[in-house]
């Protein structure tokens, strides 16, 4: 469960959010918007990445202000660049980097690597270095390095935006069978086809809230 | 690049097996001993070890030349200044001293995957600690630095295109301005993920 309450964001002089009230208890919500709508910021919002200048933001009964820490390990987030987000040089290790703080036997670590990595169709991939990946096998990594974590929430900031029409797919596809809440900024139009809410943001306001086919509808009105 | 990123090759060899540390501590005391070896006859023996090593460890041959590659132009720079100041005999030793020492370097990177290295440098540099550095960021910082070589480069590569089709070819600022911002753009959000990914807990 995500809730906004009158959050305002300002950031260098500018007000990058304006009164955002939302409560979000669906499994599959998506956010869209022009550029510059403040989309990126509203999903920072959601682990404390970023804080509210007034209001609140309540993550999974928490206030993101003072439990930043517990919410990141609460809520995995998916950035739209995957170079950015894989720090270590090859594909096992850089999922293994994500359970260092578990505390697991050598053993476990290596299980779970490649329990992860075969759900993402990496397996063969272990020992080759990231960059050596296709760029929608990149973004599967980083989204295999998040979930290995088992967060409880994932929130994703346009995550195809780098990819062709198969690697956004085969995104959507994987999206499609988690247990998770997940919370996507996009705009692949398809890929939110059959979320449960879409928000349409205008310049730091939801102007828009509903199913995708009217959120969407409206998108398309206003970017017209 | 090579060299440096994903040069591990997957394998069972002995090396492979030898912990991390115990690879790092060899390398140091045979590059020791690579310096305390007076004659080229000594150095051929030593060379023969290096090769036989390689043969243990199965890499094949294209990621051993890989491992020396990068130096060949500067052995070969060096030999012919060390041959008219010093001589034949003190060109050969000094030549054969380096290309020793990048080859058993490479052998290490190799056989050894990046994180058994980290564990092994975070456990070397865990003095650090007393001085204020925390091991653990040190080593990282490593990591990162493998990791970051081919995004830079692929980085670099699209800037250079993008002159290209402006018809820029040769204007070294041209080249620079855009690929610093675009790597420091790449370092903020590389921050930014770390965050995410639970760096600050
Ligand atoms: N750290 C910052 N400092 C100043 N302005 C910022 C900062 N971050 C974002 N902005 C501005 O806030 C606006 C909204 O940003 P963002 O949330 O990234 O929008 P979106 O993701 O919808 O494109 C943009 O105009 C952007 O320039
Ligand atoms: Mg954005």
């Amino acid at each position: 469960m995500i809730g906004f309450a009158d959050v305002h964001v300002r950031l260098g002089g500018r007000d990058v959010l304006r009164g955002v009230t939302a409560r979000l208890p669906e499994r599959r919500v998506g956010v869209v918007g022009a550029n510059g709508s403040g989309k990126s910021t509203l999903a920072r919002l959601i682990n404390g990445l970023a804080l509210p200048t007034s209001g609140s933001v309540t993550v999974l009964g928490l206030d993101t202000r003072r439990h930043a820490a517990k919410i990141r390990r609460g809520v995995g987030f998916l950035f739209t660049d995957p170079d950015a987000q894989i720090v270590m040089p090859t594909v096992a290790e850089d999922v293994a980097f994500s359970l260092r703080r578990k505390g697991l036997e050598r053993e476990e670590v290596a299980r779970r690597v490649h329990e992860a990595l075969a759900a993402y169709g990496l397996a063969g991939h272990a020992d080759h270095p990231a960059h050596h990946l296709s760029g929608g096998q990149k973004q599967l990594l980083a989204l295999c390095s998040v979930m290995v974590l088992q967060p409880d929430i994932l929130v994703m900031d346009e995550p195809t935006t780098l990819l062709d029409l198969r690697h956004s797919r085969q995104v959507a596809e994987v999206l499609r069978g988690l247990p998770q809440q997940v919370v996507a900024v996009s705009h692949d139009l398809p890929l939110l086809a059959d979320f449960d809410r879409v928000l349409v943001l205008d310049q730091g306001r939801i102007v828009a809230d509903g199913s995708p086919e009217e959120a969407i509808g409206h998108y398309r009105k206003m970017m017209a | 690049m090579n060299g440096l990123t994903g040069a591990y090759v997957p394998g069972s060899s002995p090396l492979h097996r030898l912990p991390a540390g115990a690879k790092l501590a060899g390398l140091a005391v045979a590059c020791t001993v690579l310096v305390l070896l007076p004659s080229p006859a000594a150095l051929g023996g030593a060379a023969a070890a290096v090769a036989g090593l390689y043969v243990v460890s199965r890499v094949g041959p294209a990621a051993a030349w890989a491992q020396v590659r990068p130096v060949r132009y500067f052995v070969v720079a060096l030999f012919g200044l060390q041959w008219v100041f010093v001589g034949l005999e003190g060109a050969a030793v000094t030549t054969l001293r380096v290309l020793l020492a990048v080859a058993l370097a490479g052998l290490v990177t190799l056989t050894t995957r990046t994180s058994a290295m980290m564990a092994a440098l975070e456990r070397c540099l865990r003095p650090a600690r007393l001085v204020g550095l925390d091991p653990f960021r040190l080593s990282l910082l490593l990591s990162l630095t493998v990791r970051s070589v081919p995004v830079i480069a692929a980085l670099a590569v699209r800037v250079r295109e993008a002159q290209r089709a402006r018809g820029v070819e040769r204007s070294l600022r041209a080249f620079a301005v855009p690929l610093v911002v675009s790597s420091l753009r790449h370092a903020d959000a590389l921050g930014e993920a770390l965050s995410a990914r639970g760096l600050d807990d």
